[in-house]
């Protein structure tokens, strides 16, 4: 039996097919004829305050659960606003599906009203994207669409769909399996004999290390790359997007490498003499000068995407595919290793750089972030989704916060967008309502997307926030301190009473100054079932060490500065 | 560091509105440089073919290529830079001639065999078909008398033998082995020679 549906009816049906269940977005007149069909259909629809919330919350759902999140938009300002949050979804590689409404197909061209080029504008920062101008088009795209945002090295996907292919109506149903798509292929294999390759750097390797990125989540590959490590007695290091994928007490777990990495981490890549990179890219923020970086190391790198092979670093043998997949044929050629010696060694290194112990400091009366950070962590044990923002904070909380879950750190990495965390936090929270969602964010980038609390507080969502207020947008302010003499140009910040623009929401708020403040604090916004806000005013001129300044060799980094450190243990002189 | 030299790809591509436009702006948002790029339907329904020429190394060419795949509407990319090919470029020449100079030019369009397919009274248009060095030694011996108009197409390029670069477009080669390029930085040659 044909039934007739309206392109409208048929965008969200397509959606109900798909499994979708929750979207995000903000009405304009161009999407208005699919807002008014929405109502028929069974998806949450979460009213944002601002699209670039709206793709956050969808980013934020989707590395959250696994799932394509859903932003939906108007056309021209709609859809610009969707700018900022569809490449923070590209660089960082998560499945997004923005709608956007255009203007009537006869209207394309002719500056309309709210008429902007948005396939065009998100050509480069897409995974793909669609024009759709009839009806009967709307149904194969949007699967298509899904199919593409979330196989191979997912990303985001916008579908740009005019008015009168919304209003226009057509008969017959869909297979939302018929997907056409000849030229693309997300599935890779490499030749046999490069198998054998990697295989044979790998056993002949004396002093390997493991690199975990966001590709061990992605492609959920965790179990794999912990047997492999094992096995073979293999170091790992992760990315900031990999942090999660090997549990933090695990002890072959080294922690973060990088930028902001621990410098006996770092030190031991650059002793390295093999790296097994997997799901990683060797991004800017992990090599530091890629001429100097890992100069012994043989690399084999695994990655769903070729294109990624040999753009940074050159590698030796390159095995494109799934990771999961890739690591299930390689694992048996991989011989079982003892690598004692390399491992006392690394720890050797790490006597003499540890980390600070912050769960020793002595309670100065001072704040510091680290504080806050490491006492949220003892205090959800490890377990809550953090949300963070783009900052010294963000830096902190990789630190400090010793994630032991896959999807329980969510942070923009690649683009590093601030005003990420907030949106991101709502939409983990719906894609993972039992979980204990936490927001990490700055003063700086919280007051970029704050206006999102309005969204919490209409949705009735139960996270918590606490804001590192440290006066300054801190990151920049450590860069002026170290690269151009401490000259403070527009990096002191003024912020209004977090606490207090929290109650105007209808939200709890608190303001923590000291130390002995933060364990009660932080329990009673677990305690409490709304939303709260919690300032944590912190030291404003702290600084994240240790840190390779960009573009410098990876061995050299800036370590804690002694004598007269303003957070350290004796073991840090 | 391996060599930068012209490499040659041919595209296959769905022939969609705006697929040029995504192939044109891969090259320059990964800032390749595009040297020549023509579009024309194929042998396939459906699909066109373009070939673009871009200077690179064998490590950028095999990128390139794994970049091209990227894009959905890519159905096949094939480096036909080594290997038996045949390169073609057609030029159309306007080049002032006069009564005296007339038989001048003609005499060197026979040389090269172009074709005159226009005379006027102080020009002629001059077509020729060939590789890129056959058309720029043409120009060169005409500059002297005046060039007024000039338009190329670019490369267009086709392997030898009965094999298409598309056999069978479910079958894909393994150009994802970027193993492959570090094999061929090794072994690239700089002076790839063009036969006529
Ligand atoms: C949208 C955006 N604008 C500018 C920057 C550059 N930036 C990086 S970190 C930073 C400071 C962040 O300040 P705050 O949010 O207070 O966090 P803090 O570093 O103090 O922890 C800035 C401005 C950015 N990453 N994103
Ligand atoms: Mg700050």
């Amino acid at each position: 039996m044909a039934s007739m549906r309206t392109g409208a009816q048929i965008i969200w049906e397509a959606l109900v097919r798909e499994g979708v269940s929750t979207v995000f977005g903000y009405p304009g007149g161009a999407i208005l004829p699919a807002y008014d069909a929405l109502l028929e259909y069974p998806i949450r629809h979460v009213l944002v305050r601002h699209e670039q919330g709206a793709t956050h919350m969808a980013d934020g759902y989707a590395r959250a659960s696994g799932e394509v999140g859903v932003a939906v938009a108007t056309s021209g300002p709609g859809a610009t606003n969707m700018v900022t949050g569809i490449a923070t979804a590209m660089l960082d590689s998560s499945p997004l599906l923005c709608i956007t409404g255009q203007v009537g197909s006869k209207l394309i061209g002719s500056d309309a009203f709210q008429e902007t080029d948005v396939t065009g504008v998100t050509l480069p920062i897409t995974k793909h994207n669609y024009l759709v101008s009839h009806v009967d088009e709307i149904a194969p795209v949007i699967h298509e669409a899904m199919y593409v945002a979330r196989s191979g090295r997912p990303g985001p996907v916008l579908v740009d769909i005019t008015k009168d292919a919304q209003q226009g109506s057509t008969e017959g149903d869909w297979d939302p399996q018929d997907v056409k798509l000849p030229g693309y292929r997300p599935d890779l294999r490499a030749s046999d004999a490069e198998y054998r390759r990697a295989a044979d750097l790998l056993n002949s390797a004396k002093r390997p290390i493991i690199f975990a990125g966001h590709g061990v989540l992605l492609s959920g590959a965790m179990t794999q790359v912990r047997e492999l490590a094992e096995r073979a007695d293999i170091p790992i290091a992760m990315t900031l997007l990999g942090i999660g994928g090997v549990p933090a007490e695990h002890p072959l777990n080294m922690g973060m490498m990088g930028m902001h990495g621990e410098a006996w981490v770092n030190a031991a890549i650059q002793e390295a003499d093999l790296l097994l990179a997997l799901g990683m890219r060797f991004d800017d923020r992990v090599t530091g000068n890629v001429r100097t970086y890992a100069p012994n190391a043989r690399k084999i790198h695994i990655d769903i995407d070729p294109a990624e092979f040999n753009k940074n670093v050159k590698v030796d043998v390159a095995l494109a595919g799934d990771l999961s997949a890739v690591l299930d044929d390689l694992a048996p050629l991989v011989e079982a290793g003892d690598r004692a010696a390399w491992l006392a060694t690394i720890n050797d290194m790490k006597g003499d750089v540890s980390v600070r112990d912050i769960q020793n400091l002595p309670d100065s009366g001072h704040l510091y972030a680290a504080h806050v950070i490491n006492d949220i962590w003892r205090m959800t044990d490890g377990r809550a989704i953090v949300v963070t923002d783009v900052g010294q904070h963000q830096m902190w909380e990789a630190q400090y916060y010793h994630h032991r879950d896959p999807r329980t750190l969510i942070t923009s990495g690649g683009l590093g967008t601030m005003g990420f965390a907030l949106p991101a936090a709502i939409g983990a929270k719906l894609a993972r309502p039992d979980a204990e969602v936490w927001v990490v964010a700055g003063d700086g980038g919280f007051q970029m997307t704050m206006a999102e609390l309005a969204t919490i507080a209409q949705e009735k969502i139960k996270i918590n926030v606490a804001i590192i207020n440290n006066g300054y947008l801190g990151m920049v302010r450590q860069w002026q301190e170290f690269f151009y003499e401490r000259r403070y140009a527009a990096t002191p910040l003024l912020s209004p009473d977090f606490a207090k623009l929290a109650e105007c929401f209808g939200l709890g708020g608190a303001t923590v100054k000291t130390r002995r403040e933060v364990e009660p604090t932080v329990e009673r916004a677990r305690a409490d079932e709304r939303t709260v806000v919690i300032d944590f005013q912190v030291e404003q001129e702290d600084t994240v060490y240790p840190m390779v300044p960009a573009g410098a060799d990876l061995h050299n980094m800036i370590r804690r500065p002694s004598p007269a450190p303003i957070v350290e243990t004796a073991d840090d002189e | 560091m391996t060599s930068s030299q012209r490499h040659t790809f041919v595209v296959y591509v769905e022939d969609k509105p705006g697929v040029l436009n995504r192939v044109a702006s891969l090259f320059r948002r990964r800032a390749f440089n595009i040297e020549s790029l023509t579009v024309g339907h194929a042998e396939i329904p459906g699909a066109s073919r373009m070939t673009i020429v871009v200077r690179t190394d064998a490590i950028g060419a095999r990128r390139l290529e794994a970049n091209l795949y990227k894009l959905v509407n890519v159905l096949r990319v094939h480096d036909i830079t080594t290997g038996p090919t045949i390169f073609r470029e057609l030029a159309m020449i306007k080049v002032a001639a006069t009564a005296e100079t007339r038989t001048h030019v003609m005499q060197l369009v026979d040389v090269f065999r172009a074709r005159v397919v226009d005379v006027a009274p102080d020009s002629v248009v001059i077509e020729t078909t060939g590789t890129e060095d056959k058309i720029d030694g043409l120009l060169e011996v005409l500059r002297p008398y005046g060039i007024i108009e000039l338009v190329r197409t670019g490369r267009v390029g086709m392997t030898r033998g009965a094999r298409s670069v598309m056999i069978d477009p479910e079958e894909r080669p393994e150009p994802y082995a970027a193993n492959r390029a570090a094999d061929e930085a090794e072994a690239d040659d700089p002076n790839v020679s063009y036969s006529v």
